[in-house]
């Protein structure tokens, strides 16, 4: 077990270190530059600027020092938001960000799970088609439709709810855009859930619980789930990361402050900082859930040695 | 005995619908089964034997119709729902899988499944429950019961998840036990435990038994009745002596010929001609496995797979190789074709020292050495026709033939193994397991090669099939003069095809001598024990035979035991024999590796 997280712990560096470098040199090398406008600066405060900024070092200089101010956990001033840390801009987006996922997610979990299984025990049956139907189209429909689809019912027709905002971050404000993120992981939950399904209730041991006089309920709780749950758990890992860093659709259609457009800004910007700030952050927690991914895994088939 | 029996089947019938149109799978099944009685369904696959047990349990596939009558005590179990069933399986029959590795579910502790069993069926307090659970392993000959209760499948052996099946299945008292084909996955020295407590449990649970099985050997010592099922239907029925003695129906006047027996005289090996010279020499060949180390800091464990093994395989001779799983018989085929690299020892095949060779020198002399493997299904890609996969070899070592060339030796190759070329575009799936393994055989010969190892063959296929491809070996060896590595581990068959016959245990080679020898006289006490544990079919001298069926299982390789490694089982162990390891010495004509050589007496054979 300690080995185990020492050795994930390790092996996380290199990873870690070629994503920066690739990220880095990639939008280093993507023309223009963070000072670039529709006003041309003069070039001398242009020229001051990129000193004060350390971008008239030679680049490999400019990575090393980002490499050093990465290792003291600094990730350097943002070029567009002048007045913040990228630390603090992750630190003001990076909560209403895990809230909404973190939503989206138990629900994605819950709901597909559940459907999954259902369509998994009446296999080719009318609850199996209704489930695969409904999330076929989870699946097909993009986020940009669905969402203000669901707004313009739920806010602008019957106005129950918020059409976008923050607000006071309660539920109501909350809900559109958590189920607009959560539906098309419901759906991808529910066919991988159903398909391991199918494949576990067809093995021996469960035919073997049905020689014993189980119930079917027992078979499907007792002895079906956590094995079916194994591709799931896989699945979930990057998902988790994704859920939870922002979606830059969601949060532009909701209006949400929210990590996801600080990604896009960034790069469209050129604001070198946090561009590298967001993708080390979304790299490591990527890493994190992929090794908390492995650490479930292990606990739920006891044959995997942590 | 009762006026009602037991289990009273009345014109079963199975039918499955699958889209190449219904499948009859039983048809018009009939027969009863009295209380405590042992009933033997007895046929080959296909046969509908296993279909017609999960039909009276409503467990048949969901495509599966069952009609026609079976009452358990009088009550009516055909076309009821999964609830009156429930009450039924598990409670009233208690049932007994083939596989004991995928049968238990490997994600819950034993304790867990049995548990729930019991809550099920028989509700009782937790402390209640253990303790019964605790009972029940105990009763199968599991020792420390309480702590396998919190153990999880994959850490038990074979041999001991099948007690576990047993036991779960005995829990609530069955008054009938169905075993589907109960020991097939196991060693045949546990098998003959395992059939030795089914025959105490069902003596001390005054259970009903119904084997089902396809191995005449194991019917003839422990059941009083039997079934013959061909192809869906009863060909036959009687006591056990009578059906042996004067089987009435030519099916199963076959099915008894085909069973390899070790009383039955030999049917003879191709002769060997008298100058031939050696092809295949090892010398001390270990091969050893790394594995991680277990803990932090501790140092990676070392097993070793196969200790200082030496043999020498003539020209057109046929060297068996026998053992129970584990003891590294396949692991020293694989090392002598360095298809996993011997960690010591020199190997020489046709004077040439394979163990020297850089990989292109051994890529070419692979052409003269060639696998045939144990699953012919699994063997054969599935995506590819026949005529690729026998042609794939050549693709390697004769690129220069043209299309029409290869398809012609393809076709040339099948028609020697019993194929034809109409066969040649067909995919693996649409041929029957014995026709599998004449592919992977036709593959494995289409080069020509010198020497051809074969990995237990024929352990998946039916008595007949085995007999069939074992005659096409000896054919094929004597027309194209070939050397054969023959593993396996039923003696029976190694004894119809070898010459030499090896055994193995933990690695090391226990005793080495000419087929009649060994099974005239076997020296070696673990070579006495394996023929010992060989069923035979014929209930008369099973009732008759004394055995001492060998206790427990092979020892970890991690940690052989000291001296011989046989001791810990051995009947005769004496104290040099956990002190000095028998060196393999010269006696009377069999190399055997035991300090009491010599001196046992004569094995008590039944």
């Amino acid at each position: 077990m300690l080995r185990f997280t020492l050795n994930r712990l390790l092996g996380a560096i290199p990873t870690l270190l070629i994503l920066i470098a690739v990220a880095f040199f990639l939008i280093r090398m993507a023309p223009g530059g963070p000072f670039d406008s529709e006003r041309q600066l003069p070039p001398e405060i242009e020229a001051n600027l990129r000193a004060a900024y350390n971008l008239d070092a030679p680049l490999h200089q400019q990575f090393l020092r980002y490499l050093a101010d990465l290792a003291r956990g600094d990730f350097g001033p943002s070029f567009q938001y002048r007045d913040f840390t990228v630390t603090e801009l992750i630190a003001s987006g990076f909560p209403v960000s895990l809230r909404l996922g973190g939503l989206a997610l138990l629900l994605a979990l819950v709901l597909g799970v559940t459907a999954g299984t259902l369509a998994a025990m009446r296999q080719n049956r009318a609850p199996d088609y209704a489930v695969m139907a409904v999330s076929m189209t989870g699946i097909s429909v993009p986020n940009f439709v669905m969402a203000p689809l669901l707004v313009l019912v739920f806010a602008v027709l019957l106005g129950w709810l918020p059409a976008g905002g923050l607000g006071d971050g309660g539920w109501r404000h909350l809900l559109l855009p958590v189920i607009c993120l959560a539906l098309p992981q419901v759906a991808y939950i529910a066919r991988l859930t159903r398909g391991s399904m199918i494949e576990v209730l067809r093995s021996h041991f469960i035919r073997t619980a049905r020689a014993q006089g189980l119930a079917m309920h027992t078979i499907v709780l007792r002895h079906a789930l956590k094995p079916a749950l194994l591709p799931v758990v896989s699945f979930l890992g990057p998902a988790a990361a994704g859920l939870i860093t922002g979606s830059v659709v969601i949060e532009q259609i909701f209006g949400l402050p929210g990590l996801g457009r600080y990604f896009v800004q960034g790069a469209l910007n050129r604001d070198y900082t946090l561009v590298m700030g967001v993708v080390v952050f979304y790299g490591a927690l990527i890493i994190l859930f992929n090794f908390l991914v492995d650490l479930l895994y292990g606990w739920l088939d006891p044959r995997v040695k942590a | 005995m009762s006026t009602t029996p037991l289990l009273e089947v009345s014109d079963l019938h199975v039918r499955f619908t699958t889209p190449a149109g219904p499948v009859q799978a039983v048809a018009g099944l009939s027969f009863s089964l009295s209380a405590s009685e042992t009933l033997a369904i007895v046929g080959e696959s296909g046969s509908g034997k296993t279909q017609a047990a999960l039909a009276l349990l409503g467990l048949l596939a969901d495509n599966g119709r069952a009609s026609g009558s079976a009452r358990l005590e009088g009550e009516e179990l055909i076309g009821q729902p999964a609830r009156v069933l429930n009450r039924v399986r598990g409670a009233r029959i208690g049932m007994v899988f083939q596989d004991p590795m995928t049968s238990l579910n490997p994600f819950l502790t034993i304790g867990d499944q049995m548990g729930q069993v019991l809550a099920r069926h028989r509700p009782m307090a937790r402390a209640a429950a253990r303790a019964e659970c605790c009972r029940l392993l105990d009763a199968v000959g599991i020792s420390a019961a309480a702590r396998r209760l919190t153990q999880y499948p994959h850490e038990l052996s074979g041999g001991m998840r099948q007690r576990v099946m047993i036991a779960a299945a005995l829990l609530c008292r069955p008054a009938l036990l169905i075993a589907d084909e109960p020991t097939t996955a196991l060693d045949v020295t546990v098998q003959a435990q395992i059939l030795a407590l089914l025959g105490e449990l069902r003596r001390e649970f005054a259970t009903a038994v119904l084997l089902i099985t396809h191995d005449l050997g194991i019917v003839a010592g422990t059941c009083e009745r039997m079934l013959v099922m061909q192809r869906g239907a009863l060909v036959e029925q009687g006591t056990v002596d009578q059906v042996y003695a004067e089987p009435a129906h030519p099916y199963t006047r076959r099915l008894l010929a085909a069973a390899p027996r070790l009383d039955a005289p030999r049917s003879a090996a191709v002769p060997l001609p008298a100058d031939s010279r050696m092809l295949l020499a090892a010398e001390e060949v270990s091969v050893r496995f790394r594995l991680p180390p277990e803990r932090l800091f501790s140092r990676a464990r070392e097993l070793q797979a196969v200790s200082e093994v030496s043999l020498t395989v003539a020209e057109r001779e046929t060297l068996g190789i026998v053992g129970e799983s584990g003891c590294g018989k396949s692991t020293l085929a694989r090392a002598l074709l360095r298809l996993v690299e011997p960690a010591a020892g020199r190997v020489q095949f046709d004077g040439r020292e394979l163990t020297a060779l850089d990989r292109t020198q051994l890529k070419a002399a692979r052409r003269d050495l060639q696998l045939v493997f144990q699953d012919p299904l699994a063997a054969l890609d599935p995506r590819m026709t026949v005529r690729d996969i026998v042609a794939e070899p050549l693709r390697t070592f004769r690129p220069e033939l043209r299309a029409a060339e290869v398809t012609a030796e393809v076709t040339k190759i099948l028609e020697e193994v019993g194929l034809e070329a109409a066969h040649l575009y067909r995919y693996p799936h649409q041929f029957s397991g014995g026709q599998c393994q004449r592919i992977g055989i036709a593959r494995a010969l289409i080069l020509r090669p010198k020497l051809l190892v074969c990995d237990e063959p024929v352990s998946a296929l039916d008595v007949t099939i085995q007999s069939q491809i074992i005659n096409l070996l000896r054919d094929l060896q004597e027309r194209f003069g070939l050397t054969l590595l023959f593993i396996a581990h039923d003696l029976a068959v190694v004894r119809e095809i070898s010459h030499r016959v090896m055994v193995m245990y933990l690695g090391r080679v226990v005793e080495l001598a000419p087929v009649e020898r060994l099974y005239a006289s076997p020296e070696h006490p673990y070579t006495r024990a394996l023929l010992a544990a060989v069923p035979i079919p014929d209930p008369e001298r099973e009732r008759n035979r004394v055995r001492t069926p060998l206790a427990g299982e092979p020892p970890s390789a991690f940690a052989p035991p000291s001296g011989c490694a046989f001791r810990t089982r051995c009947p005769h162990a004496i104290e040099r024999c956990a002190e000095e390891r028998p060196a393999l010495r010269d006696y009377r004509g069999a190399l055997v590796a035991c300090h009491l050589a010599g001196k046992l007496g004569e094995p008590g054979r039944g």
